[in-house]
């Protein structure tokens, strides 16, 4: 049955689109960079993107960046809010069912097909981006002063000044695309629940997305702090301490925490109410 | 092949199928008629272990469903409703993903695309192109639905409105197929509303109105003679004073007549020397048995009808019905 909702996935041109523009948003910020070579001032724009100018191979993680906050997870809910919902609007639901499969094995094939999409649609934006970065800016080692300091053979400063090898910024470059990929599973676990409660997968989609919206609202309100560090987006950006020397491991551990528990909750309910209703489409 | 027992589903407040006691044999060409929205589909679904009844029970093909469904399922075809399809791939495709779909089969992936051929085969899809689905017309849908529930050869073939959308002859091609299906030992149950397709196709018929099983019996029993001659006759007048009081019913040249022996009734009013056009015993139509058993559909929100005004009301079905009815029973009603 994976196969066959993996198959399902990659047969429908909605899937590539939502890819390709991922891929693509990161391609048109860096091409004005790099004609531009004017970048964000620290601080302000996609993180990590002033480091980019000297060094393209972290180029990667400033794509994560700039497809993290609306692109990527609006791609995913799509794509989880369409796993049941979309059945039962095309008729098909009842006919899978009857055939029969398994009401758990159909919920557990649609969220490995949707685990597959996220870790792909995150690879793809890293690998692309790194071809980008590496090509429009180059990757060659250079010589970085910070603090007085100059060191040889670092290809970019971490965002606490030190330089980073190419070995490290591929490795943390790697950890963030897990922590990403983690974090967009926990949107996906929200619109596969939502998408076993209606039969429409636009509500189950923009449910999702509604409930990140009030979550990011929330994490920025000083008056909601006391329950901001349980919102699921409250340690999204968490990926960037990847980048600090030494890693900063506090939130990022935090953050896969709250991820494994929204996963296993709306996953939970999502399954308590699929297996127990009445299919009417 | 199915027997449920008191078989209820409520919706909230709508109680949409009251206990129903139905009953399917092997072998059986079973008609399931009733009014749109009278619950025909809710237990089709129940069957098939997408409904959870609110109580009685269920066993199909032996077993208990819902507890049992996914061993009694890979055995069921089933066409609830309406055909589906995923609409951007082609029929083949389609029927390719719902194969690989559900439980292992004997020679699984290897035999797939023979699988899907003979099944495109037997309902005239044959040589059906690449075309996606969503350019289908409606008639190649319903074929398409139908192969798809062909597909695992199954003992029980579930089907709701499998002609929806032929022409004449894709209906009489289906009926083939289903007769010959029948034939090699498939159960068939047809859920319809199109008394027609019921009745050329069905040995056995169970009406539902407003959630109830009404009427459950073979078909011969039901449509069989009703005890009474009818008589079209340009000399009606002589013929009610020859047949002496027998006679139930005139509508001008027709007569209705309270006799079981149609030669004896024939050699009477010839040897009166009447001019009769037609005779034979009189037989109900399964349309008047089911108009007489159930109310209009639960899609009409018409008035309440005046007093007087002798409209096609459910009242007044019913109360014909109830006459028609005491017929076949066998009492004669004047």
């Amino acid at each position: 049955m994976i196969g066959v909702e993996l198959a399902k996935l990659a047969r429908r041109p909605r899937s590539w689109v939502a890819i390709a523009l991922l891929c693509l948003l990161p391609m048109l910020v860096a091409v004005f960079v790099a004609v531009t070579h004017v970048a964000p001032p620290p601080g302000q724009g996609p993180a990590l993107l002033s480091a980019v100018l000297s060094n393209g191979s972290l180029f990667p993680a400033a794509a994560l960046a700039i497809v993290l906050p609306i692109f990527l997870p609006i791609s995913v809910a799509v794509v989880a809010g369409d796993a049941i919902a979309g059945e039962a609007s095309s008729g098909m639901l009842r006919y899978l069912l009857a055939r029969p499969v398994g009401r758990t094995r159909l919920l557990v094939a649609k969220l490995v097909a949707l685990i597959a999409y996220v870790l792909f649609a995150v690879i793809a934006v890293a690998a692309t981006s790194y071809a980008t970065g590496v090509l429009l800016f180059g990757d060659k080692p250079v010589a970085l002063t910070s603090g007085g300091i100059t060191t040889q053979g670092v290809i970019a400063n971490s965002l606490s000044g030190t330089g980073l090898t190419p070995a490290d910024v591929l490795l943390r470059t790697a950890g963030a695309v897990a922590f990403i990929a983690v974090s967009m599973l926990g949107v996906g676990a929200i619109a596969l629940f939502l998408s076993t409660l209606t039969d429409s997968s636009l509500a189950a989609a923009l449910g999702a997305m509604a409930a990140l919206i009030a979550s990011g609202v929330l994490v920025a309100l000083n008056a909601a702090a006391s329950v901001s560090p349980y919102l699921p987006t409250a340690y999204w950006l968490a990926w960037l301490d990847f980048f600090r020397q030494p890693i900063l491991w506090r939130d990022i551990d935090r953050g896969f925490a709250i991820q494994a528990l929204y996963v296993a909750v709306f996953l939970g309910a999502a399954w308590a109410n699929f297996a127990s209703k009445d299919v009417t489409s | 092949m199915i027997v449920t027992t008191g078989l209820t589903k409520r919706f909230g407040q709508v109680l949409a199928v009251d206990h129903v006691d139905l009953e399917v044999r092997e072998g059986d060409r079973y008609g399931f008629l009733g009014p749109n929205g009278s619950g025909k589909t809710t237990v089709v679904r129940m069957l098939l272990g997408l409904v959870y009844p609110s109580s009685g029970s269920m066993q199909v093909l032996g077993a208990p469903v819902p507890q049992r469904a996914s061993a009694v399922l890979p055995q069921i075809g089933a066409l609830i409703e309406s055909p589906s399809a995923y609409g951007h791939l082609s029929g083949r495709a389609n029927l390719m993903l719902v194969d690989a779909s559900g439980p292992r089969v004997r020679g699984g992936r290897r035999n797939r695309k023979q699988r899907v051929a003979d099944a495109l085969d037997r309902v005239g899809l044959g040589s059906v192109d690449d075309r996606a689905v969503r350019k289908y017309s409606l008639g190649m849908r319903q074929r398409l639905g139908l192969a798809a529930a062909l597909l695992r050869s199954p003992r029980l073939l579930v089907l709701d409105e499998p002609t929806n959308g032929l022409d004449p002859q894709g209906i009489r091609e289906i009926r083939d197929l289903l007769l010959e299906l029948n034939a090699a030992g498939t159960t068939i149950f047809l859920s319809s509303h199109q008394l027609s397709e019921i009745e050329q196709l069905c040995t056995r018929v169970g009406v539902v109105d407003r959630g109830r099983l009404v009427l459950q019996d073979d078909l011969a029993v039901l449509s069989g003679p009703t005890g009474r001659v009818r008589v079209l006759t340009p000399d009606a007048g002589q013929a009610e004073a020859v047949l002496d009081g027998r006679v139930v019913h005139r509508d001008a040249d027709r007569l209705i007549i309270a006799d079981t022996d149609v030669a004896l009734v024939n050699a009477q009013l010839v040897g009166a020397g009447l001019r009769v056009h037609e005779i034979g015993p009189e037989r109900r139509s399964l349309e008047d048995l089911v108009l007489s058993v159930t109310g209009s559909g639960s899609d009409r929100f018409g008035r309440a009808p005046a007093p007087a005004g002798g409209g096609l009301t459910a009242d007044n079905l019913i109360t014909d019905g109830s006459a028609a009815r005491d017929a076949g029973a066998g009492r004669s009603s004047q």
